[in-house]
């Protein structure tokens, strides 16, 4: 047993556990969608004095921010506990393509290139960090939510409006794989 | 005492995901060069089995943990906000390999570079909320 989840999880066991954790959230009466936990965030902090938009109840929020703290937790146990120091088993392809955008595939789930410490004496890095995260951060509002909550959530209620959504997911990510990333690395 | 089962089950989400590998940078952009299956077949498995188990708690009418029916609730239908939306996501998931719960796991498995991604994703979140009313929706 431990064995088996020691290993990298196999697409489809993946793809069983996400929709147990999103009937799960059902189950207890809440809907899966992580996204809004920025915004609850951002009233937390004072942000509805200021702007409507964050002038909400947030502390009906506080079970998602709940979820959040688990998630970090459970990343935490998987890769200190739960790990083989086997590399990601990543396509020979995918790997060719990121060296030649100058970013070495490290065996490691995130390139320590981009995201350790050390990497973030680097003022480019810091702003591709910073830039990237406010587009996500920008794009699931304006969206009305991320992938749990439109790719998963949404699809699985068959909502028109959450795959307009993760379409637009792929038009967007398209251009900056293709486009964009290898003007900037 | 009533939030650890949300917390239990944010560590379940957590742990699948770094197993899952979907919140690696290398699978994201592996993903969108089309170069493997796995996310794919991660995402593919969840709607499918999410289809069939959201239309199962419908037509039994099936009840939460307080005795509630299980509610869902439909998308506004106004198309502009979800297709610009989702392309503003999709250049900033691209980027730095994370949508917005991987950020916190990762973070959790020690990246110390998903704390920027994390506070740029405030302050987009911050900067819709100022000018949401000037945008088309």
């Amino acid at each position: 047993m431990i064995d088996f989840i020691k290993q990298p999880w196999p697409w489809y066991f993946s793809g069983i556990m996400i929709v147990l954790v999103m009937l799960i959230l059902l189950f207890f009466g809440k809907s899966f969608g992580f996204s809004s936990n920025l915004r609850t965030i951002c009233s937390i902090a004072g942000a509805g004095k200021k702007v409507t938009f964050f002038d909400f109840k947030w502390k009906d929020q506080l079970w998602n921010l709940m979820f959040l703290i688990g998630s970090v937790i459970g990343g935490f146990i998987a890769t200190n506990y739960l790990s083989s120091p086997a590399p990601v088993k990543l396509s020979a392809a995918t790997v060719a393509d990121l060296n030649q955008l100058g970013i070495k595939f490290d065996g490691k789930l995130n390139p320590g290139s981009l995201f350790s410490l050390e990497a973030l004496k680097d003022i480019k890095t810091l702003a591709i960090l910073l830039i990237g995260g406010l587009l996500v951060g920008f794009g699931s509002r304006y969206a009305g939510g991320c992938t749990s909550g439109h790719a998963i959530s949404g699809l699985s209620n068959l909502q028109l409006p959450s795959l307009v959504a993760v379409i637009g997911f792929f038009i967007g990510g398209l251009i900056m794989t293709f486009l964009i990333m290898p003007l900037i690395f | 005492m009533k939030f650890i089962k949300y917390i239990l089950a944010g560590t379940l989400f957590g742990i699948t995901m770094t197993k899952s590998e979907a919140v690696s940078w290398y699978r994201i952009q592996e993903m969108f060069r089309f170069q493997s299956f796995h996310m794919y077949g991660i995402i593919g498995t969840a709607v499918v089995l999410g289809v069939i188990a959201v239309s199962l708690i419908k037509k039994f009418k099936a009840k939460d943990i307080s005795g509630n029916s299980i509610t869902f609730h439909d998308k506004a239908k106004t198309y502009v906000k979800y297709i610009l939306g989702g392309t503003i996501f999709g250049l900033g998931w691209a980027l730095t390999g994370a949508c917005p719960g991987p950020m916190f796991v990762n973070l959790g498995s020690g990246y110390a570079g998903m704390a920027i991604v994390i506070l740029g994703a405030l302050l987009g979140t911050y900067l819709y909320g100022i000018i949401k009313n000037k945008l088309p929706h």
